[in-house]
């Protein structure tokens, strides 16, 4: 079983500790065994230890250290935002931050909503039942 | 009363410090004309007269004198005013009771009261929960708010709630072996009208949002796996 995400400079990462918890950050250096330099769009370029990213799928082409409006225009024409957002981890994390903001209200229309749905899918087995014994 | 400063009298001695003058006495006499009212006086300061004090009425021996020396209170003069209400609080916001007769049911902010008790009601029909007044730290106020401009809450306040002054019964001997009388407290007829009148109007704005009537007529209850504090409401 190799490895199939490597830390190289360009790769985007999760934060997954600290203050910049769930950002997306991009690798632009590596400073030692432990640490690399990481920056995003919006944030200040700064180091952090490998043990506070979760590496993704996701590389784009920058040269070491790049400046910030090359990183944007990297990031941008890579498409990172929506690749990002259309794969199933992205996508994870949207519905958890969905679930995590909602209003007493919306958790029982939530709830309205699940019974409807899952009474109509028993209907819909018992009809197929139905038909399958006759 | 004599004005205190009589328009722009200020000292005509400035505080070098505090408590020291920079001018000395005599500066001050001649700086204040003393000299002058004196010359105008011949020589005297002049006199005033102290008013005629009026006449005191002989005090009347007390028809009482106390045994022993009971202590007065002090005054106090200190005025409440209503509790301050949490930055999440605004009328027509739905609550969660959290105890009492009707706990976990969720209910409509009218007003708060002078007291500083909130102004509450199911409405009636929806939820069985009346005109009702309830304490700040025993709801949670959730994030959803219901149109509530047309109800004319004037007449409620915290009089409108007050207990009714209890008849005396008479002691009888035979009270005691009969039964007591059960009375029942009826709500007067004028009061159910109250109800009526808030909840008709309350209830055309709630039946005006998708769900929120059956929302309302259900309790709220912590199910397995809610975490509170992680919870908005």
């Amino acid at each position: 079983m190799p490895f199939k995400r490597y830390v190289e400079i360009g790769r985007v990462a999760l934060v997954n500790y600290g203050k910049e918890y769930g950002r997306l950050v991009v690798i632009v250096d590596v400073l030692d065994q432990n640490r690399a330099l990481v920056d995003a769009p919006d944030m200040v370029r700064g180091q952090m230890n490998f043990k506070r990213l979760s590496l993704t799928d996701i590389k784009i082409d920058i040269p070491r250290v790049p400046k910030k409006k090359t990183l944007i225009d990297a990031m941008e024409k890579a498409d990172v935002k929506n690749k990002w957002e259309s794969s199933s981890w992205g996508r994870k994390l949207i519905v958890q931050k969905k679930r995590a903001s909602l209003n007493d209200f919306d958790r029982f229309k939530l709830m309205l909503a699940k019974i409807k749905k899952g009474g109509l899918v028993r209907q819909e087995l018992a009809k197929l039942k139905k038909e399958n014994a006759a | 009363m004599a004005p205190k400063a009589a328009t722009g009298r200020t000292s005509r001695n400035p505080d070098l410090i505090r408590g020291v003058g920079k001018f000395s006495r005599s500066k001050m006499y001649h700086k204040r004309g003393l000299w002058a009212i004196k010359a105008k006086n011949g020589g005297v300061f002049p006199k005033h007269d102290p008013k005629p004090a009026a006449a005191e009425t002989p005090a009347k021996p007390p028809k009482f004198y106390p045994a022993d020396d009971v202590k007065k209170p002090l005054v106090n003069k200190r005025k409440h005013k209503p509790t301050k209400l949490r930055a999440s609080i605004t009328p027509g916001t739905v609550f969660i009771l959290l105890a009492g007769r009707f706990m976990g049911k969720r209910v409509v902010f009218l007003k708060q009261l002078t007291s500083g008790l909130l102004l509450v009601t199911g409405p009636f029909k929806v939820n069985g929960v009346p005109l009702r007044r309830v304490n700040q730290s025993y709801v949670i106020a959730t994030s959803t708010k219901v149109d509530i401009s047309g109800v004319d809450l004037g007449k409620f306040d915290d009089q409108y709630f007050e207990k009714e002054a209890e008849k005396k019964k008479k002691k009888g001997e035979g009270e005691f072996f009969e039964a007591e009388k059960e009375e029942k407290k009826v709500l007067p007829d004028d009061k159910k009208d109250d109800q009526k009148t808030v909840d008709a109007q309350l209830i055309k704005s709630i039946e005006a949002v998708l769900d929120l009537k059956t929302y309302l007529s259900a309790r709220f209850s912590l199910k397995s796996g809610m975490k509170p504090h992680e919870l908005v409401f």
